[in-house]
């Protein structure tokens, strides 16, 4: 090469990277195999619309699968922030994941927005932001319904992971808190082929009703065998069993179940007054008419939510820096505490520095199981 | 605890054992033929209940796409040996063709049917078609050239065969899970107990192959020429008997049983592309205590494995699998102690 020409090519690379150094880098790490991976493939379908730039800056979106496996999550995270220099990250939708992970965001000084409603430990989720609403918000709901039925006794029957503790936990203190006692506690896994055993132990304990805690498709076979043992009373189910897959597997078993969900899944039945209606509406056109009728769902909604913070909150955050540097980094965290109310489609959230769950208590909407299909309760 | 208790336990744990023996008879009959040990046995299991479930939506599943994939690899491989051994072009073309024709069948006859949405029944017997064709292309292209390597070997493959089954299982049957249909909708009530229907079906059909492999290897002699091969492969081979051909078979005869047992667990709970591996692990564990050769103790491992799972989910649920596979070290440590080295290779 003539000294000419590598100058010339000297010249071009130093644009190059330029240029690259002022694009928006954002790394996804998503369960997209593995047991959680139906909940990861629809956010990761949801952020395969978003648009290439985000006020103005280009975008660059890095999307690693994650398989479920907390080792994978925190490999991804680390070559997010040393290798590909992220400005934020996002994931994992799988609570084991998405809790190592926010340790390598908290070392790397970067926000994590995370699709997982994860407890950590107090001061430990300084850069972690959760999109999902929080389980005590959706616990909230749940009692709130409990309490107007008359309920005064639950059996829970959850998942033996971070999901199925975080509700036992938050949904025991909320539940003491208006006079509702659990009284029966039983834990299945989502590979068993059977929970017949749960179920007998729960209905001997003859609760009002039940709470049972699984997502997705892994829903539906522990509240058939509680029914299937023949009891009577009412059965509710998480935000997480708030896909159509539930009255898919579960056909007329599931009938009259309780669901809480966040808005996005019902867009269309919400009552007019509700903040978060216009954006739900926005967000299940877009999905459905990429990925068909009927396949919108909790999750993917808190991908195109992960997109409208974002979107509110680059502007402030380039006033602190350029994207790919520190202070970009920090401005970015500072924004998200700092924006106030924001409404998204899963409801209204309001970030604050002490307080990084952010949605309101209103968010949870009752949804009830009536033929096969969503109704508002 | 009282007996109506104990009772639907007790049919909880040996409905669920009744599959683990299938699948434990499957793991020895393998082992003991191919000393290969058959991780992928479970995704079997899923493959047929999730076959049969594409089957009821009126699609194509995407198991016959893979079923053609296997099947072209096969035949390639086979004209490619074949050429090697007698450098003659017609006898390698033949090769190939006789292992390309029953998989080209199999998927025709599904590509064909899957739109007209025949009757469950139909649809059943082309999901065994489909599974069943499975068996001797996994051992034709995973393990048929490594068939004298060691036991070991053998089962790093097996563990590498696992993997790209679950990821395509995947692929082609998405993350979420599905439930088929009963295929006997009826109930009986016997005091305090309800038997379903489907419940039946998976106690006779499980019996009934017990029995037929029990039959086949004792009585027949080509259950004695696998089991000769068993025992010892190079004097089977001067005998006249195809190493090769043993293998294939019984991993046919492995992948049939997996399919049949997809086929009755379907109705009875939600089959995801990756539920395969722990009901397999759990026929393993009883084939183990078999000491992975013997069809009646596994039979019985199989049985004390249901059970355990009934009565440790009703007491503790939270450590279930934590007691199923705990309980199994024991049972190990007293075979390596009691049963010495009675291997037969």
């Amino acid at each position: 090469m003539s000294p000419k020409k590598s100058l010339i090519a000297a010249a071009a690379t130093l644009v190059i990277t330029g240029a690259a150094l002022a694009d928006i880098t954002i790394g996804v790490s998503l369960p997209l195999t593995g047991p959680a991976s139906g909940l990861g493939i629809p956010v990761g379908n949801q952020i395969k619309l978003w648009p290439t730039s985000i006020a103005g800056e280009k975008v660059k979106i890095i999307v690693l699968d994650d398989a479920t496996d907390p080792t994978n999550g925190v490999k991804n995270a680390k070559r997010f922030v040393t290798d590909d220099k992220v400005d934020v990250m996002l994931g994992s939708v799988a609570t084991p994941v998405a809790i190592p992970m926010a340790a390598v965001a908290a070392e790397a000084e970067t926000v994590q927005l995370a699709f997982s409603p994860m407890q950590l430990p107090p001061g430990k989720d300084g850069w972690t932001f959760r999109m999902p609403q929080s389980t005590p918000v959706m616990a909230h709901a749940i009692v709130g319904l409990m309490k107007k039925q008359g309920i005064k006794t639950v059996g829970f029957l959850g998942y033996t992971d971070a999901y199925g503790e975080s509700w036992l936990k938050d949904f025991t203190t909320e539940a003491d808190k208006n006079g509702i006692k659990v009284i029966a506690t039983e834990r299945f896994a989502r590979s068993d082929t059977s929970v017949t055993a749960q179920a007998l132990k729960l209905v001997a304990a003859n609760p009002d009703a039940m709470l049972v805690v699984a997502s997705g498709s892994g829903a539906a076979m522990p509240h058939m065998a509680v029914v299937e043992r023949g009891f009577k009373g009412k059965i509710y189910q998480t935000h997480a069993a708030a896909s159509r897959d539930l009255m898919r597997v579960g056909g007329k078993d599931v009938e009259g179940a309780f669901v809480v969900s966040g808005p996005a899944v019902i867009a269309e039945q919400l009552p007019d007054s509700h903040p978060s209606k216009t954006l739900a509406i926005q967000y299940v056109q877009q999905y459905e008419k990429a990925y068909g009728v009927g396949s919108r769902n909790q999750f993917a909604a808190h991908g195109f939510d992960a997109l409208l913070v974002l979107e509110k909150a680059v502007p402030l955050a380039l006033k602190a820096g350029k994207p790919g540097t520190k202070e970009f980094r920090a401005g970015l965290r500072t924004a998200l505490e700092t924006m106030g109310r924001t409404v998204v489609s899963h409801g209204v959230l309001n970030w604050t520095k002490d307080d990084h769950w952010g949605f309101t208590l209103e968010t949870g909407v009752m949804l009830k199981v009536v033929n096969g299909d969503w109704k508002v309760e | 605890m009282d007996f109506s208790i104990v009772s639907i336990l007790m049919l909880d744990g040996i409905t669920n054992a009744a599959v683990y023996a299938l699948l434990g008879l499957a793991t020895v009959l393998v082992f003991s033929v191919t000393r290969v040990i058959f991780i992928p046995q479970g995704e079997f299991v899923a493959y047929g209940a999730l076959t049969l479930a594409i089957f009821r939506t009126g699609q194509v599943p995407g198991t016959v796409w893979l079923l053609l994939i296997m099947a072209a690899l096969a035949a390639a491989m086979d004209v490619h040996q074949r050429w090697l051994h007698t450098r003659l072009a017609a006898q390698a073309v033949t090769a190939g063709l006789r292992t390309l024709a029953v998989p080209l069948v199999v998927a025709g006859l599904s590509i064909w049917a899957a739109p007209l949405n025949p009757p469950l029944l139909v649809q059943a017997v082309l999901t065994v078609a489909i599974v069943t064709a499975f068996g001797p292309l996994v051992y034709r292209v995973a393990y048929q050239s490594l068939a004298d390597a060691s036991s070991l070997v053998l089962l790093i493959v097996s563990v590498g065969v696992h993997f790209a089954m679950t990821g395509l299982g995947l692929l082609f049957f998405g993350a979420e899970g599905f439930r088929n249909p009963s295929f006997w909708d009826a109930r009986f009530s016997v005091g305090p107990l309800s038997v379903s229907g489907q419940a039946i079906i998976i106690f006779g059909v499980s019996l009934a192959l017990i029995v037929l492999l029990w039959q086949f290897f004792s009585r027949t002699l080509y259950g004695k020429a696998l089991q000769a091969t068993a025992v010892n492969r190079l004097g089977a081979r001067l005998m006249g008997i195809s190493t090769h051909g043993a293998g294939q078979t019984t991993f046919a005869m492995a992948a049939l049983i997996g399919a049949l047992s997809g086929l009755l667990i379907g109705p009875t709970t939600t089959v995801f592309y990756d539920s395969g591996f722990l009901i397999g692990l759990k026929g393993f564990v009883a084939a183990v205590m078999g000491g992975l050769h013997s069809y009646p103790l596994a039979a019985v491992g199989a049985l004390f494995v249901g059970l355990v799972e009934a009565f440790g989910s009703f007491w503790a649920s939270a450590f279930k699998e934590v007691i199923v596979f705990t309980l199994v070290l024991p049972i190990l440590l007293w075979r390596s102690v009691a049963g010495g080295h009675d291997e037969e290779h």
